[in-house]
């Protein structure tokens, strides 16, 4: 073993540690079906935080991504409910659903993306300005109130994220899908190491002949289309959004890749490390509510330290070995 | 949107005044203000659509009186929103939801000893004494009407897990009368966590509720938004039958679904949004009667049931 998997092994220690804990404090943490609700709950938050690891490690940040959720999930609602009438109660206005979440989710990425690459402004300022966009949107599109899919519909799309094979759900599946597909990327392609080496020296990139534009577009383009995925399997849970939907996902998702080890800075992009980031702030949650160890003022308390905990951790075995 | 409302509201009123004429004179032209908090949530959704509602229906019926309304996301712009009323248009009245007790206090003071009439809705200010009328729902009755239920409708050895809001005075002030009413009863209540008044969080709280206690007899969700959260989480653990839910406030799909007498949903405690029509109405009142206008008008919690659910249901509202 190489000295360096030490400190990669962080997060994953951290987890394994949560997993215990949470086992030992109540047995029923370990449930198939407890399982199956921290997975499935970890899902959306997860498949942003994937798209968040290449626009972090890119060098960029988008704090759009929570309102942009609750904005598609709106504009999805209000086409499968438009589409009622026409097309019918099928998986054909379903699929129409879903083709506008993942369509509508392209084009606000590639709206963000562009304004930072070609207008020049600031992703956090773009990103700042467009979370209040969407936000607002999604509010007056609901008329302050909560779009609701119509009940016939609900009923048949529900299975997309109840459902699966045995216990392991699809918004199960799909997060791992994504997550594979983007480790890979971001490992062992040439997007990917593309995305590196903008986030480490840009200038020094854009001399290698890297077209350092067009790939933070892409960055940013691939984050919109999987706040898209995540919208597709976020409606059938309650059917229904509203301006408090999506709340601080931001921030969970910007939260999640650092636990796991990206840098904020840019450089360094870990897709595994975010899947592992993710499961433990959903984990802190579910033991939370499980185990009544402290008062529930204090949950967000708790939350906090364990999050700058993990990245305390990895900081100073870093600065140890470059000591 | 809400603006647009407004200005057609604004300018209906303004021609109405010129096509009644000369009976009006220009100086006695009423300003109220009206200031909000913004729809972040179904509860707040439902009060903003009721006051443009009641604004529009008052600007038709008094055509002298003019109303401002906006609405604020933070106590800090709500602030800024009452200091421009009483800047550029010169309000005589002000009916305002403070956004917090603590930091609209002083502004709401202020206005007060400009000489304006001040309404004060739901959540009081810091200081006793500044409004000349207060409105509010009755946070304690809506925690006992419910506490009431759970009470006289469960088995002596129930077992029963409670969500509770946004952790704030008012939560407290239901939670703990909740409490007392069930306090004394072989009710027992295994848990009450935060979901913050909020469909997700809502479901995600009862997902673990249920991963917990393999026995709940029934749900106090102490609102509609967080009654459908743990509505969906019930019924993905297939568990429907074991337990009941009462959530609160009178979301309509929630009536809707005791009028159609749903075994799950037996009854749902008022807390109405529509609360701000009758601080908007009676700060009217104050300018064109007689009718005195002053002091407190508490509004009390009932209880919906299915024989009187139709007379809670708005199907207009979007709440």
């Amino acid at each position: 073993m190489k000295r360096i998997d030490l400190h990669l092994l962080g997060p994953l220690v951290a987890l394994i540690a949560l997993v215990i804990l949470g086992a030992l404090l109540n047995s029923a943490f370990l449930a198939p079906a407890n399982i199956t609700n921290v997975l499935a709950r970890s899902a959306f938050i997860g498949i942003i935080a994937v798209g968040m690891t290449f626009v972090i490690t890119a060098g960029g940040l988008d704090l759009s991504v929570g309102s942009m959720a609750a904005f598609l999930a709106g504009v999805t609602i209000i086409a499968m409910n438009a589409a009622l009438p026409g097309v019918g109660e099928n998986w054909g206005t379903i699929l129409i659903g879903m083709g506008v979440a993942i369509l509508g989710g392209i084009i606000a990425g590639t709206v963000n993306g562009l304004l930072i690459t070609k207008a020049r402004i600031e992703p956090f300022i773009v990103t700042l300005g467009t979370m209040g966009i969407f936000r607002s949107l999604v509010t007056w599109l609901a008329d302050g109130g909560t779009l609701s899919l119509e009940y016939g519909l609900r009923t048949l799309y529900r299975p997309v994220y109840y459902g699966g094979i045995g216990w392991i759900t699809w918004p199960i599946i799909v997060f791992a899908i994504v997550a594979i597909l983007g480790e890979w990327t971001m490992r062992h392609s040439r997007f990917g190491r593309h995305v590196e080496a903008i986030g480490s020296n840009d200038r020094v990139a854009r001399y290698s002949a890297i077209d350092v534009n067009r790939v933070k577009l892409l960055t940013y383009l691939l984050l919109g289309l999987l706040v898209g995925l995540a919208t597709v399997l976020y409606v059938p849970r309650l059917g229904s959004a509203s301006g408090s939907t999506g709340v601080l996902w931001e921030l969970e998702a910007i939260a999640a890749v650092i636990i796991g080890g990206t840098a904020l800075k840019g450089g360094r992009g870990r897709v595994w490390g975010t899947v592992i980031g993710v499961l433990i702030l959903s984990l802190i949650d579910n033991i939370l509510n499980l185990a009544d160890l402290v008062s529930p003022y204090l949950n967000g308390a708790i939350q906090g330290v364990i999050i700058v905990l993990a990245v305390v951790l990895q900081r100073e075995k870093r600065t140890a070995e470059e000591r | 949107m809400k603006r647009r409302t407004l200005m057609k509201a604004t300018a209906l009123a303004l021609s109405l005044g010129m096509v009644s004429g000369a009976a009006l004179a220009q100086d006695d032209k009423v300003v109220i203000g009206v200031s909000i908090p913004s729809a972040t949530h179904g509860f707040m959704g439902g009060l903003n659509w009721h006051a443009q509602d009641t604004i529009t229906r008052l600007g038709e019926a008094y055509p002298n009186i003019e109303f401002v309304l906006s609405t604020a996301g933070d106590a800090a712009k709500q602030v800024n929103d009452i200091e421009d009323m009483m800047a550029t248009r010169n309000i005589d009245g002000l009916v305002v939801l403070p956004f917090e007790s603590e930091p609209l206090t002083a502004p709401v003071a202020a206005v007060k000893d400009a000489g304006k009439f001040v309404t004060v809705v739901d959540r009081g200010l810091s200081q006793e004494g500044i409004e000349d009328l207060y409105v509010a729902g009755d946070n304690a009755a809506f925690g006992r009407v419910a506490g009431q239920y759970f009470r006289d409708n469960l088995e002596a050895g129930s077992k029963i897990v409670v969500l509770r809001g946004i952790p704030t005075t008012l939560d407290n002030e239901r939670v703990e009368a909740f409490q007392a009413a069930l306090e004394g009863s072989d009710v027992e209540i295994l848990d009450m966590q935060h979901g913050n008044w909020n469909r997700d969080d809502a479901f995600t709280v009862m997902q673990d509720y249920l991963s917990k206690y393999p026995e709940i007899d029934a749900v106090w969700a102490a609102d509609d938004d967080m009654a459908i959260g743990v509505l969906e989480a019930i019924s993905a653990a297939g568990r429907n039958e074991e337990m009941w839910v009462i959530g609160g406030a009178g979301m309509k799909e929630i009536v809707q679904r005791i009028m159609d007498k749903d075994p799950q949903l037996p009854v749902n405690v008022t807390y109405p949004p529509a609360l701000i029509s009758s601080a908007i109405e009676m700060t009217a009142l104050n300018f064109v009667s007689n009718a005195p206008m002053t002091g407190r008008f508490i509004i009390g919690s009932q209880l919906i049931t299915p024989e009187n659910a139709e007379n809670f249901f708005y199907p207009d509202s979007p709440f």
